[in-house]
């Protein structure tokens, strides 16, 4: 086990300054309980390996990792991390479907002093969302509707285990942020957005992130022969955008736009 | 701190009305400094080389026309139009006449020439026939140099067809003292020499002649002084007449005088700026540390409460904006080569002092802010960072960076210093380091570096290993063993540097000779008269007379070398995937691809031309013929499927670039061909040689004359740019491809190295994104690399660009050590700057 648990992953990314603070380093994992329309990882979501064409070429998607090579890359960015107060981020694909591998990763970047967030629907047994708390510095999660059913309908799971989860993180005094995917047609609206971010105070948490929809994703489902069914859906506008910041503001929440 | 200088001070309405009119019409070429000078030549011919050039430096500046151009507060024209240029025919003048009927329309940097200048230009080049230093420089030569030359090996073009420039001379002196002052300590020295002196005659000779070039820039002066005083006279709106008034003022006190003031210190600073420029066509003359020598009058006024912040600025933006007023037209493949009508002003601020303290003050802040304010290529900006570089200041230049303007670049103190003593300097001088031109750092006011000494492209060499030196069916380099009967990696690796350190040589020989044509025909009195130890030493800096001397020529293409030596080390011999046979012949047949169809066109044009030259004149139907044979490639369909399978495999192999140890050690080695053998080399003016790795913008037209290489990059197509990794082969971030570079000696390539790294606008957005690129660039400069510098534009911003140039007039962009006008530049140029990764956050 520790260094030698396996996993799976499907990218390594170096670099990233909006998940988390600092210049981080991301973890993909592969695997997710949900199927959110709007996805722009749909190549994350099966488990399994799978082949994805992009750019006229078919690649392999997915690769299964022991810790100790992760973590080997991710060092390779320790000055960086040191400079800017970043780590290491999981995300996914959903890292709680992926326990033992995730925990365990978690766990050995803490003992080397590696600043630690993770992105997560937090849908999984509370046993199982325990496990991670210990060992993470940051909690970026995604908080998509209150509505259960509207929740059900565009990620196909309902919202009741998350809520829940959400609601004992924040117990815990866990640093905790709530991101929301604002999805035109889902949960644009300055009412969801604000049921939101009430139920965001509600629970304490200070710091919430409206990322607005984009469609960089798009080309992935064609890759993979799966239809995209948010063809028609477009970015929100910057003035959209900040109408539901100033929403979320009014809350007295630290809100943002992006990461 | 005042909170202002954070948050930055407004931009005058004047900034933007000199703005414009500096941009109103094209650049064009003028003919009086051409035709003052040989006018002075001619009357000067029994005299020493030093006084002719003093005396037709003085006649110059008495006679040349002289304009203030609206609204300008800090005053002094080379030329009548703004952004034009002089000619500088006793360097050269032939490639001019050349390209006399192109020069307006080429793409890169174009003039408008008159046809009076034409004739005026015609009439004052036919006196310089055999007599420029590009002449001197040609028969001093050795010919397998000249070869080397013709078959671009590498290219001396610089210095070749130009003035040396590359310095930056003491202008804290003449702020102090004025042109009294050092024409002073000419005269004294003057009367400390003796007639029984060995070198009397010709230190006397030059003393005289700094006099006469001192007293040649006070009068220069007071021409503007009357000229103002004049203008005030005729001008009915009041502020404007005050400030001629104020202007005459100025120009009558400096820079004959000390400044009184931060305005006068400016005034004073522009004239020898803009002088020093007449006097050669050298560019490169760098500002150096502006923010240390400028400080001490801009403090005296603002304690003294007779200077404002907002005053302070506009004097500043000020200068910028005539910094971009001076011009050079260059022959047509130097323009590629320089490309953006660039001339390397490079103005530093921040870092260290001499004691080891930080420096950064008020005044480092407000250069940042005069480049936001005025956003236009001059001056090259440059910061220096170290430990304790203020945080604050790193932040406000990053915004700087994020405006996409391509400034400023970014220098390591903790690798330049420790550089620097290596080669020489003394631990306080090496403190006060500044930057010439792109990346080259020296000590100001002491040194000349002859800093761009030539391109060497490093994959030329790795061409003569596979044709056992035969260049284009001429035997141009030594002939190493058949690349067929090579046992180990080794050999292979050992019959590179042999060709690569044959050319090197040669190139020290090429160098060598137009070295000793500047010392004879070009000596540069005025401005080694600001350049410790000329004065003491009785000798120009062209002689030998500055305190420090260096040659420092350019390697560039080092991960193109180190992808390809890896690819056959991997392939050839460790895993015995392919034979060196079927690396020969993948290279002569460019991996069975067709040629590039502009390349094509170009080599078509070229024989075109050469069988005109026999006589005959190709028809239509030979031109196809020639056409085809060159672009089609002759591969059966079976070795084309074989080629492609090579360039998967060798797309297959680890890139230098990509945060991979083994690769990046063996870039490090490979860096080291070029860089030990350099230092061995020692050049006419009692110094050494230094190696720099990095291309300007000739990786892309040098590029264009090297032939397929190893690592799969096609023929004539561009070589990576400075220590970069090669182009679009970095895929694992910005981390990781500065992880790589860092791993290079940046120590030993103390003439610079040069990281360019191309961001969009999203990885610098907000006060975090400003955080992440601060402290990229600090991880980065914690392993040790010397020098960063970014491109903050969108794909799309530039694609849009080359369609729609008009709308992008003012979009600049850094090419390579210095930021230029993005339309101006050649089209494949452009596309190479689009091409290179772009390194988004995620």
């Amino acid at each position: 086990m520790g260094l030698d648990t396996k996993g799976r992953i499907f990218d390594i990314q170096r670099f990233s300054v909006h998940d988390g603070p600092g210049i981080r380093t991301i973890v993909f994992l592969k695997g997710c309980v949900l199927r959110c329309k709007w996805c722009c990882n749909p190549e994350s979501q099966e488990y399994a390996i799978q082949q994805m064409v992009q750019g006229g070429k078919t690649k392999t998607v997915g690769r299964d990792v022991l810790v100790r090579e992760v973590i080997e890359e991710v060092e390779k960015d320790r000055i960086y991390f040191r400079r800017s107060g970043g780590g290491m981020t999981l995300s996914g694909g959903e890292s709680m479907c992926q326990a033992d591998f995730a925990v365990a990763l978690l766990e050995e970047a803490h003992n080397r002093g590696i600043n630690t967030a993770i992105e997560t629907t937090a849908c999984a047994k509370w046993e199982v969302v325990e496990r991670f708390l210990p060992h993470l510095d940051t909690i970026l999660m995604d908080i998509k509707h209150m509505d259960s059913a509207k929740h059900k309908a565009f990620t196909t799971r309902p919202n009741e285990l998350m809520i829940e989860n959400a609601r004992k993180i924040a117990a815990t005094g866990a640093n905790l942020v709530i991101r929301v995917p604002v999805i035109p047609t889902f949960n644009d609206t300055k009412e969801e957005i604000g049921a939101i971010a009430d139920f965001a105070k509600s629970i304490n948490v200070k710091k919430i992130h409206l990322l607005p929809y984009h469609r960089y994703g798009i080309d992935k489902y064609a890759g993979l022969g799966r239809e995209y069914e948010l063809g028609n859906l477009v970015t929100p506008s910057d003035e959209k955008m900040n109408e539901l910041l100033a929403c979320a503001l009014s809350r007295g929440l630290d809100a943002q736009i992006g990461g | 701190m005042d909170e202002r200088l954070l948050t930055g001070i407004k931009k005058s309405e004047r900034i933007q009305k000199l703005i414009d009119y500096l941009f109103e019409d094209k650049p064009q070429v003028e003919a009086d400094r051409a035709r003052l000078l040989t006018e002075s030549y001619k009357a000067t011919e029994k005299e020493p080389t030093v006084t002719r050039r003093a005396k037709a430096f003085a006649h110059i500046l008495r006679n040349i026309p002289i304009v203030i151009r609206p609204n300008e507060l800090i005053v002094g024209a080379s030329t009548k139009k703004p952004r034009s240029c002089q000619t500088f025919p006793e360097f050269s003048f032939q490639w001019l006449e050349d390209e006399f009927e192109t020069i307006a329309t080429r793409s890169a940097d174009p003039f408008y020439i008159s046809d009076e200048t034409k004739k005026a230009l015609k009439e004052a080049n036919s006196y310089w026939a055999g007599k420029t230093t590009s002449e001197l420089a040609t028969e001093f030569m050795a010919p397998e140099a000249r070869l080397a030359i013709e078959h671009n090996f590498f290219t001396p073009g610089n210095y070749f067809y130009n003035g040396i420039g590359h310095v930056t001379v003491n202008y804290g002196k003449v702020l102090a003292v004025g042109f009294k002052g050092i024409r002073a300590e000419a005269e004294t020295a003057l009367k400390k020499a003796k007639v029984t002196d060995s070198d009397f005659v010709t230190r006397s000779h030059f003393l005289n002649a700094v006099i006469l070039c001192c007293d040649a820039a006070i009068e220069y002066a007071q021409r503007y002084s009357e000229l103002a005083k004049d203008m005030a006279a005729a001008e009915y709106d009041a502020t404007r007449k005050a400030e001629l008034l104020k202007i005459a003022e100025n120009c009558k006190n400096v820079p004959a005088n000390g400044a009184s003031s931060f305005y006068e210190a400016c005034q004073s600073f522009w004239f020898v700026q803009m002088l020093i420029q007449i006097e050669s066509s050298g560019h490169s003359i760098s500002p150096g540390r502006f923010d240390q020598y400028m400080y001490p009058y801009y403090k005296k006024d603002v304690d003294a409460g007779k200077l404002s912040l907002e005053q302070a600025q506009e004097y500043i933006d000020c200068v910028w904006v005539k910094l971009n007023d001076l011009n050079k037209a260059r022959d047509a493949a130097s323009a590629e080569g320089f490309a953006g009508y660039s001339l390397f002003q490079n103005l530093i601020c921040g870092g260290q002092d001499e004691h080891g303290v930080d420096a950064t003050n008020d005044l480092s802040y407000m250069c940042i802010e005069a480049s936001m304010h005025t956003m236009l290529p001059q001056p090259s900006l440059s910061v220096r960072v170290w430990s304790c570089s203020p945080h604050d200041f790193l932040i406000k230049a990053g915004e700087l960076t994020r405006t996409g303007i391509g400034l400023p670049a970014y220098y390591n103190d903790e690798v330049i210093i420790p550089a620097l003593i290596s080669r020489g300097l003394t631990l306080a001088d090496a403190r006060d380091y500044n930057i010439i031109g792109c990346v080259e750092p020296q000590k100001s006011g002491k040194t000349d570096g002859w800093h761009d000494a030539a391109f060497f492209n490093m994959c030329r060499p790795l061409e003569m290993v596979f044709s056992r030196g035969v260049d284009k069916g001429v035997q141009v380099g030594p002939q190493t063993p058949a690349v067929q009967t090579m046992k180990s990696f080794n050999e292979f690796f050992e019959a590179y540097k042999i060709q690569s350190d044959y050319f090197a040589g040669l190139m020290v020989n090429a160098d060598n000779a137009i070295d000793v044509a500047h010392m004879q025909r070009c000596p540069l009195p005025f401005m080694s008269s600001m350049l410790e130890d000329c004065i003491g030493r009785g000798k120009t800096a062209q002689e030998g007379g500055a305190v420090y001397n260096f040659t420092g020529p350019q390697g560039f293409g080092v991960a193109n070398m180190a992808d390809a030596l890896w690819a056959i080390k991997k392939l050839v011999f460790d895993e015995k995937r392919y034979t060196m046979n079927d690396f020969a012949s993948a290279l002569a047949n460019n991996f069975g691809k067709d040629m590039d169809s502009a390349m094509a066109q170009k080599l078509t044009a070229q024989v075109a031309i050469e069988i005109a030259k026999q006589g005959k004149t190709p028809d239509n139907n030979d031109i196809v013929a020639i056409y085809n044979k060159i672009a089609k490639n002759k591969c059966s369909e079976d070795e084309k499927a074989f080629y492609a399978k090579m360039l998967e495999d060798i797309e297959g192999l680890d890139k230098f670039g990509n945060d991979r140890k083994e690769i990046d050690a063996f870039a490090r080695e490979v860096a080291y061909v070029y860089t030990r053998e350099i230092e061995k080399y020692k050049n006419p003016r009692g110094g050494a040689y230094q190696a720099g790795l990095y291309p300007v913008s000739a990786n892309v037209p040098l590029g264009a004359q090297t032939g397929a290489t190893p690592d799969g990059r096609l023929a004539f197509t561009p070589v990576a740019d400075g220590v970069s990794p090669a182009a679009g082969r970095d895929v694992n971030g910005p981390t990781a491809a500065a992880n790589s570079v860092s791993r290079l000696d940046h120590y030993i390539a103390s003439n610079g190295t040069l990281y360019n790294m191309k961001f969009h606008p999203s990885a610098l957005k907000g006060r975090a994104g400003l955080e992440s690129f601060v402290s990229l660039i600090r991880g980065y400069f914690d392993q040790k690399g010397s020098h960063m510098q970014f491109n903050v534009v969108s794909r799309e911003t530039l694609l849009d660009a080359q369609k729609n140039p008009e709308k992008y007039k003012s979009l600049v962009v850094r090419v390579a050590g210095y930021s230029a006008l993005f339309t101006t530049l050649s089209r494949s140029l452009q596309d190479d700057i689009i091409n290179r990764t772009e390194q988004g956050g995620f």
